[in-house]
């Protein structure tokens, strides 16, 4: 697929800016703060409704006003679809919707896969340093991109998990009672699991069994929705690991043996087996995050938050038999972040038979130039890219010479030649 | 800040769900503005629906006299309870005409977040109904949505040790819908609730 037509209202520094695209290769040249990057943040907006660079949409509406809107005419086998988004952040237009082809849809969530990119930024070198939230972002987002269904049950997880939380707090000191109750005699903080937790002896009328009870249940809720979102994180790592390694080594031009494994929050033995490459059944899942829910019981009661569930996962990236996040070289973690970037670029081209839009912001300039050369070859032959860059002379000839080149300047966008 | 009572009727206006300051002052300049006699007909009214409108003692539902009309009425089937969560609810269930039993209203969801828990639900009176063995089966008629769905595996896990059928409401796909219209998490639901066909 491929944006033929990009234009934006209001969104970050612009008033109003149309960007005509074609298949192959398009390059966005501009100083620092020019506003190419705003560009290519609106086309990545429009296939994950979300910013790569921000959590919250109130930075990308244009100071002052309190609207944004995003078009993007995609082109996918000879068929046109026009995406129209509206970020509203004033209070007096509401939430913010979307539009295809003019009609409107019944929730924004309902054109994601219409559009799909892989947007690779200065940002994602977080995919290597950064905390274990980046690499579970980075995994339910391309869950999502491949198969927009799953945006629903991400979004139900969150909301399981707040609510749990919420009961772990709110009713701390009568669970606390509940679970000390009937190790009275050895230490209040005996961390031996109890049958279900709940003492049959305890008055039916104090509060202690209906808040058990209740945290039972929404063990349940998240065991159920947490085995679907863990099951199919777990299939995903499995596709895209062989991408991963060829990615890298394709960037880096050696034989790194780059590779990621989940790192689960479950109990040592399912967690073992997961991070050696395992995919259980949803079942399985489903029960032994029940289990493990039970063995941190009073420990979660204590601490008031939920400590068990794709929540706490983490992505271990290693090169070798070393993991990446402390031993490897700036070079190799930028290599690393580019390699997944451009995994998720094959796999999703690969599952769907149709090319995702690849975007590189700012890329070049951070790679020598034997890395830069690579990357070129690597993307050449993709249906459309997007390309930002400070220099011309950051982006190999091969890209540039045979695409169109825009100069953007404080927020004006000129065709070069 | 306008003067005494209308400024009072402003910020009493203002306390109801859904009216902010600017609604309540619109109103409140709308009743001052309006017929004397449709004011009066509308205090009479709330006075009304204070002094007569009570819940049922055994339902829960919103009456006019001790019990509701549906559990006063003798025509109804004592062996079915019908779980919902709010009065509305009732009335929902009820233009079906499918259902002969009677309701039983929870007066909410579970819902930490909130601060509603078990406790604040009509649990136990749900329970007292239970114990003389008259009803077969409770059907679990909560919103289909994760509060709902967590008050309904509550109540099932609660009324698991009684001798009676504990039912949920099905999920699925809309009865003249389309099947392309239906989003994924119901299209889901509908397949794994799907039955063979019986011919």
């Amino acid at each position: 697929m491929h944006l033929r037509q990009l234009s934006v209202v209001d969104f970050r520094s612009y008033p109003s800016a149309e960007l005509p695209l074609k298949p192959g290769v398009t390059t966005l040249i501009g100083l620092n703060g020019q506003g190419k990057t705003n560009l290519i943040e609106a086309a990545g907006y429009l296939a994950t409704l979300g910013s790569h660079r921000v959590a919250s949409d109130t930075p990308l509406v244009r100071a002052g006003t309190q609207q944004a809107v995003i078009r993007g005419v995609v082109v996918r086998d000879g068929h046109e679809t026009l995406i129209e988004l509206e970020i509203n952040t004033g209070r007096a237009n509401g939430r913010n919707r979307a539009r295809l082809n003019r009609s409107p849809a019944a929730r924004p969530r309902d054109v994601l896969g219409t559009l799909r990119t892989v947007l690779f930024a200065p940002e994602d070198l977080g995919l290597v340093k950064g905390d274990p939230s980046e690499r579970r972002r980075f995994l339910d987002e391309l869950l999502v991109t491949r198969q927009p269904r799953w945006a629903g049950v991400r979004s139900d997880y969150d909301k399981v998990l707040k609510q749990r939380n919420a009961l772990l707090k709110s009713a701390a000191p009568v669970l606390r009672r509940g679970v000390r109750r009937p190790h009275r005699s050895s230490t209040p903080l005996s961390t031996e699991p109890m049958d279900k937790g709940v003492d049959k002896s305890v008055d039916p009328n104090d509060g202690t069994v209906n808040a058990l009870h209740t945290l039972d249940v929404w063990n349940s809720q998240l065991a159920m929705v947490g085995a679907q979102l863990l099951y199919a994180r777990l299939r995903l790592m499995r596709d895209l690991g062989p991408y991963l390694s060829e990615a890298y080594d394709e960037v880096s031009a050696a034989t790194s043996d780059a590779r990621i494994s989940y790192k689960s929050s479950l109990r040592e033995e399912m967690a073992a087996a997961i991070a050696a490459g395992a995919v259980p059944e949803m079942q399985a899942l489903h029960d032994e995050i029940l289990a493990s829910l039970e063995a941190v019981r009073v420990n979660e009661i204590d601490r008031g938050i939920s400590l068990v569930g794709p929540h706490r996962d983490d992505v271990v990236l290693s090169l070798g038999q070393l993991p990446a996040k402390g031993y490897a070289s700036h070079g190799e973690s930028w290599s690393f972040a580019l390699g997944l970037r451009l995994a998720a670029y094959q796999l999703l081209r690969h599952d769907l038979g149709d090319d995702p839009i690849l975007i590189l912001d700012d890329v070049f300039a951070e790679l020598d130039s034997g890395r830069r050369d690579r990357l070129a070859a690597l993307v050449a032959d993709c249906e459309q890219v997007l390309i930002t860059a400070a220099f011309p002379g950051d982006v190999p000839s091969v890209l540039s010479d045979s695409g169109t080149t825009y100069r953007v300047t404080l927020g004006e966008v000129v065709r070069a030649d | 800040m306008y003067e005494g009572v209308v400024q009072d009727l402003i910020d009493e206006l203002g306390r109801l769900p859904g009216v902010g300051p600017k609604s309540a002052q619109r109103i409140a300049f709308h009743l001052l503005q309006a017929d004397s006699l449709d004011v009066t007909r509308l205090v009479s009214a709330l006075v009304e629906v204070k002094e007569k409108v009570r819940f049922c003692i055994v339902c829960g539902n919103v009456a006019e006299a001790e019990q509701c009309r549906i559990c006063s009425d003798p025509r109804r089937d004592l062996t079915y309870i019908c779980v919902v969560e709010e009065p509305k609810d009732v009335v929902a269930v009820e233009r079906t005409r499918e259902f002969r039993g009677r309701y039983h209203v929870l007066g909410g969801a579970i819902s930490p977040i909130e601060g509603v828990g078990p406790d604040d639900l009509r649990i136990k009176e749900l329970l007292t109904r239970l114990a003389d063995g008259a009803v077969t089966e409770v059907i679990v008629a909560t919103d289909p949505n994760l509060e709902g769905e967590a008050t309904a595996t509550y109540l099932a896990r609660l009324l698991r040790p009684l001798d009676l059928k504990v039912t949920r409401l099905a999920s699925g796909l809309p009865v003249g819908g389309d099947l392309e219209y239906a989003d994924e998490v119901t299209l889901g639901r509908a397949f794994e609730g799907r039955r063979v066909l019986d011919v």
